[in-house]
């Protein structure tokens, strides 16, 4: 249930990060590596969002991964609706808190105003009943953490709310005596704004947690910012994350994680024996190939071989096609040798084909390390990754982008990513410029004028980690696929698609 | 703390719910003594509940905020958070067919 633990394992502290003070890893997956380790552990974290960013969700995954991952019990207080119905509401997400219940993991405080019911004030009150209740349900589940949902519905049921405040205070520090967990949800009205409704929420808690859920490029995109760890380091900024009926809540924790993955220098086919020879004798396992050209060129062709390839070797593959629906990928794979249907049927491959602009890049994402985590392939083809760039934001295709690379870093995959460019080659849209500085290999096709005929020809512009040719060499596409021919000499000006000498192929 | 539980037919039900012997408790207990000797004591029976002891009471009338007197009969039930100190509140609370709200805010 609660994947990607690894990446909240492989947490690095963040710059000044020896502050000496205590984090409980809560296991969301993702949010661990942001906060420099987790939460503070035995303080009190307030989680602010509009109506609908997950500050409940949040909460009950908070008791649940703690259930489930750290064998820590926990204890649910609602203001806002019954227990009972939160219970109700993360059911779908395969969450079983009336198990957990009867298994004495998790207890429910409910304070819930019940309908109909009056209430009036008469006098100084506190809230040591609510304290008491608490108590006696830390003490039986032996609970290290607490979530309270959500202090917005506390403030409208008294007239004074510094009273509140006061009294909200002094739950947050006997919690702490308690050494427990604490966090508390709290709605806010704007997604910039400020932090919660009624002004004094935040000064309630040790930290403040944001989560975001802003209209952007008619598409919501779900970030998550860590704003106040009182005494502690944590990264900063706001982070992507989303929320599938599988897992919860993922964080993207972006640059944050891979970067400790090994190297892997063994290599394997990209799909042909040519192109191999160009690379210097193959691609490196764990790496990341691009091939950029304009429609035609045969970028889908190198995809499927490249597949292919695995596939003869026993490997797993996983496409992605965000351009071709499943009949024509296979009708294409069949006419350039290749049985897609077999392997499928076997199991050894699994072909994801979608409108780009069915799924937000977030849950995307989060599908792919679902299937990638499922399926195990050795071998990944998006088809093509450019297309996604054309239905998202600039920043979230971004983040997408590095959060695929240590996807594909995490399970040591060989991925080849498909870029379409303009026919007269040349001019990239700045998302792809990005793609380029973090993949491996990049493999440009082309078309080009020469003699007053059109010609394919295809270059290595760079090759991480290892030495490979340099020339621009001449293809042709037939019957068998891709036919690499001899390099093309005497001209400039390929890259950019004007070549500018007359130009000679020598075969 | 516990108090003796007064029984009669046809009445009112209330319980005071307080947290040990703290300042609050005690003068709610004062309060709600002289309210019932007042008037307030042909119509109701009453109890007083240590939440310290027993939660679970607590639980069933969603009792957060200390003291708190509930009328659980006759219906609707009717909360009063506090030491009962607004006696004239408490009083125009808890008279049968008595209105509580003159200008209160919940």
């Amino acid at each position: 249930m609660m994947s990607a633990g690894a990446s909240a394992r492989a947490a690095r502290p963040p710059a000044g990060g020896a502050e000496g003070i205590e984090r409980l890893e809560i296991g969301i997956p993702g949010f661990d590596v942001i906060a420099g380790g987790g939460l503070p552990a035995g303080r009190s974290t307030l989680i602010a969002g509009t109506a609908g960013s997950g500050k409940t969700l949040f909460g009950v995954q908070f008791l649940v991964a703690g259930i489930e991952l750290y064998g820590q019990g926990g204890v649910l207080v609602s203001f806002d609706e019954p227990a009972r119905e939160i219970a109700r509401n993360v059911r779908s997400l395969g969450w079983d808190l009336g198990a957990y219940e009867r298994a004495g993991r998790l207890a429910m405080v409910d304070v819930a105003l019940v309908a109909g019911e009056e209430m009036l004030e008469a006098g100084q009150f506190d809230f040591g009943g609510l304290l008491a209740r608490l108590e006696r349900q830390i003490e039986r589940v032996g609970a290290t953490r607490v979530v309270f949902d959500s202090l917005t519905g506390i403030f409208p049921q008294f007239t004074d709310r510094n009273v509140v405040r006061r009294e909200l205070h002094r739950v947050t520090s006997r919690l702490r005596e308690l050494g427990v967990t604490t966090l508390m949800t709290a709605e806010r009205a704007e997604e910039y704004g400020p932090v919660a409704r009624y002004g004094v929420e935040e000064f309630v808690t040790d930290n403040v947690v944001i989560l975001r859920n802003p209209l952007n490029h008619e598409r919501r995109r779900r970030t998550l910012e860590i704003l106040k760890f009182r005494g502690a380091a944590h990264h900063k900024g706001e982070y992507p994350f989303s929320i599938d009926e599988r897992g919860g809540i993922t964080v993207i924790p972006l640059a944050e994680t891979g970067l400790k993955m090994r190297a892997l220098t063994d290599r394997t086919s990209i799909g042909k024996p040519d192109v191999d020879q160009m690379c210097g004798g193959g691609i490196f396992r764990d790496s990341i190939v691009l091939v950029s050209g304009a429609t035609g060129t045969g970028k889908t062709m190198m995809a499927t071989e490249f597949l292919a390839a695995g596939l003869r070797a026993g490997e797993r593959g996983l496409l992605y096609s965000f351009e071709e629906s499943r009949p024509q990928i296979l009708r294409n794979a069949a006419s350039w040798g290749v049985d897609f249907g077999d392997a499928e049927r076997e199991g050894m491959l699994r072909i994801d084909s979608r409108y780009p602009e069915r799924t937000g890049l977030e849950d995307l994402l989060v599908e792919m390390r679902h299937q990638i985590n499922d399926f195990r392939p050795v071998r990944l083809a998006i088809d093509s990754l450019s297309v996604l760039d054309r239905v998202s934001s600039g920043a979230s295709f971004r983040e997408f982008v590095i959060g695929l690379t240590s996807l594909i870093k995490e399970f040591e995959l060989v991925a080849m990513c498909t870029n379409t460019t303009g026919v007269g080659g040349g001019t990239q849209s700045p998302g792809l410029t990005q793609v380029s500085t973090i993949t491996d290999t990049i493999i440009l096709l082309r078309y080009v004028e020469i003699a007053s005929s059109v010609r394919r020809c295809l270059t290595i512009l760079k090759m991480r980690g290892s030495a490979h040719d340099k020339t621009i060499r001449e293809y042709t596409i037939g019957g068998h696929g891709m036919e690499l021919g001899g390099p093309i000499a005497a001209t400039s000006g390929i890259l950019a698609g004007t070549p500018g000498a007359r130009s000679q192929v020598r075969r | 703390m516990p108090r003796p539980r007064v029984r009669g037919a046809g009445k009112g039900e209330l319980r005071l719910y307080v947290t040990g012997s703290t300042l609050l408790s005690l003068r709610a207990i004062e309060n709600l003594e002289w309210s019932l000797q007042q008037e307030l004591g042909e119509l109701y029976d009453y109890e007083v509940i240590d939440v310290l002891e027993h939660p679970e009471l607590a639980a069933e009338d969603g009792i957060f905020a200390t003291p708190a007197l509930v009328r659980r009969q006759p219906l609707p039930v009717r909360k009063l958070i506090g030491d009962l100190s607004d006696r004239e509140l408490v009083l125009r609370s808890l008279r049968f067919g008595g209105s509580p709200r003159e200008g209160q805010t919940r």
